[in-house]
């Protein structure tokens, strides 16, 4: 399943927007101009990461300051213990698509790096 | 240096143990922590965990499997710090051991304040161990009427957390308006108005008197002469630092354990972190405890660079304070110090709704921010405190 999401320009740098999916995922366009696609839950409670302070490639949950890793889905420190899922993202025509994988949420996450595949569109 | 002896195995402790290793430090490392428990997390102690809704192993802090090749002395107390010789210290322990450290990290957190008269009576409480969070659970699953003395911020989430459960609560408060300290007065008593709205009874500018029973709790004495009945009781006076152990070490010692801005006390090798720490806050020209859980999680990173570095180095300016409170549903956030502030105005949403953004200004500088409910702004302005803190001091 491809879910459009929006349009890259309209996603500027340094901001995150939520995909109202079930369960929701939040999409970061980094500084440095990547697109990643994350659970937008914490796993720790009920916080929506897409609200977080995004820095580099971290995002820090805007309740209790674990960072995840949004390459990876890996969480750095408490309270949060476990990682988020990572979806794959597709930029094509200028537009963000996000690929959910289909895991259930809280199973063991994929090997570093496998699950995050930008392909370079026209932004 | 070859061993560091930790003070206080709690959040503070852990963090500094963490970063430790993750700053390189491969040497002895004794954590000691006078609780018979691994370090847990407290503020769920007020909320989930008090309300039924989680267990104990959900309050752990450790990772599973996580292994800091450290020495753990738990149950222990220690009872003096002996700073004599400048590249080794001495913490004694109240079985009589004591541990030989080249540097101290203390993280000795705060004790609650009680009433005084108040022992010895069933069914009145304190909050802050894991302990105190397994008594009072058991209290308030009976039910019944609970008078809650004192408005600041463990007193409202014990308030919302027991109306949530259904008890007829009550909430004492001897200041004319609650949490004016952390959040100013207007901001205290809006953000107050969450116990009318919830069914909970407020009362300010009255003092307890006295506590009566026979055995158990029967009512609380207020000073204007009213009369409260009370099944239980939980007493939410604030905390003092838990310092004491440390008389006669040379330590400075004011409101907390005297540090500079990273954490370094008045003595070489020793740092002091997390509730127990006041550290010189160059935002506001003075020293500060900060008795929050984010700056318990951050700081030690900082303290354990001065440490290693042995007082060379500057370490980075850790960021404006931060807290959150949760209560009656509504999620409260803050960053930043407002005792000098001399505006504070609503910027986005309504007061009136309790879900609204709030900007403490100094001479037109923003110097906090204060937020209810929506983490999306709240987030957004205390990074541009961050940034506008650390143009100032760096
Ligand atoms: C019920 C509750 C709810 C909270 N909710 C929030 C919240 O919502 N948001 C927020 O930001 N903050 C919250 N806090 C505050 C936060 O938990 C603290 O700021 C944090 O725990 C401080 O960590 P610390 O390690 O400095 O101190 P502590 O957690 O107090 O740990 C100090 C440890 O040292 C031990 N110790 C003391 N003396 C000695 C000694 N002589 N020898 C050996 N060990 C000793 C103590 O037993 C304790 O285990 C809450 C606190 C409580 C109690
Ligand atoms: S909700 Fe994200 S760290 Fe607590």
């Amino acid at each position: 399943m491809k879910i459009p999401v929006c349009r890259l320009a309209d996603l500027p740098r340094g901001e995150a927007c939520r995909l109202d999916s079930d369960p929701p995922i939040a999409v970061f366009h980094t500084e440095d101009g990547e697109v990643y696609a994350i659970d937008d839950t914490c796993t720790h409670q009920d916080a929506s990461l897409s609200d977080g302070w995004l820095e580099g490639c971290e995002v820090e949950c805007p309740l209790h300051a674990s960072k995840f890793d949004l390459r990876t889905g890996a969480v750095d420190s408490p309270p949060a213990k476990r990682p988020v899922r990572t979806h794959q993202v597709l930029v094509e025509e200028g537009t963000v698509y996000v690929l959910p994988q289909d895991a259930p949420t809280g199973l063991p996450r994929q090997p570093p790096g496998a699950a995050v595949h930008r392909v370079e569109g026209r932004a | 240096m070859k061993t560091v002896a930790v003070v206080g195995a709690s959040l503070a402790g852990l963090s500094a143990a963490r970063s430790l290793r993750e700053q390189g430090y491969d040497g002895r490392l004794v954590l000691i922590g006078d609780e018979p428990h691994r370090p847990y997390d407290r503020p769920p102690l007020s909320k989930e965990f008090l309300a039924g809704e989680i267990d104990e192993d959900a309050l752990a802090l450790e990772a599973e499997g996580e292994d800091l090749a450290a020495v753990w002395e738990l149950g222990a107390r220690a009872v003096g710090l002996d700073t004599g010789s400048r590249a080794e210290h001495h913490v004694r322990l109240a079985d009589g051991r004591s541990v030989r450290a080249h540097g101290i990290v203390i993280a000795t957190g705060a004790a609650p304040r009680t009433l005084p008269g108040s022992g010895g009576l069933d069914g009145v409480h304190v909050l802050r161990s894991l302990d105190d969070a397994r008594a009072l659970r058991a209290d308030l699953a009976r039910g019944g009427r609970l008078v809650v003395v004192g408005a600041g911020f463990i007193g409202a989430e014990v308030a919302s957390t027991a109306r949530r459960l259904g008890l007829d609560v009550t909430v004492v408060e001897a200041a004319p308006t609650p949490l004016a300290g952390p959040l100013g007065r207007e901001m205290g008593s809006l953000v107050s108005r969450l116990h009318a709205d919830h069914g909970v009874r407020l009362l300010c500018g009255t003092g307890v008197r006295a506590l009566a029973g026979r055995g158990r709790v029967e009512a609380v004495l207020l000073g204007d002469g009213r009369r409260l009945a009370a099944d239980t009781v939980v007493v939410g006076v604030g905390a003092r630092p838990c310092t004491d152990w440390l008389a006669g070490s040379g330590l400075d010692l004011a409101d907390g354990v005297r540090c500079d801005a990273a954490g370094r006390t008045n003595v070489p090798g020793v740092v002091a972190v997390g509730d127990c720490a006041a550290w010189y806050e160059p935002a506001i020209g003075a020293h500060r405890r900060v008795e929050h859980w984010t700056g318990a999680r951050e700081r030690p990173a900082a303290a354990v660079a001065a440490l290693l570095c042995g007082g060379r180095g500057v370490p980075q300016a850790p960021r404006p304070p931060y807290f959150w409170s949760d209560q009656y549903g509504t999620r409260i956030q803050f960053a930043g110090h407002c005792a000098h502030a001399d505006s504070v105005t609503v910027e986005e949403g309504a007061a009136a709704d309790r879900s609204f953004l709030a900007v403490y200004r100094s001479a037109g500088r923003p110097v906090a921010v204060l937020g209810l409910d929506p983490p999306r702004p709240f987030t957004r302005w205390r990074r541009r405190l961050a940034g506008a803190g650390s143009r100032t001091t760096g």
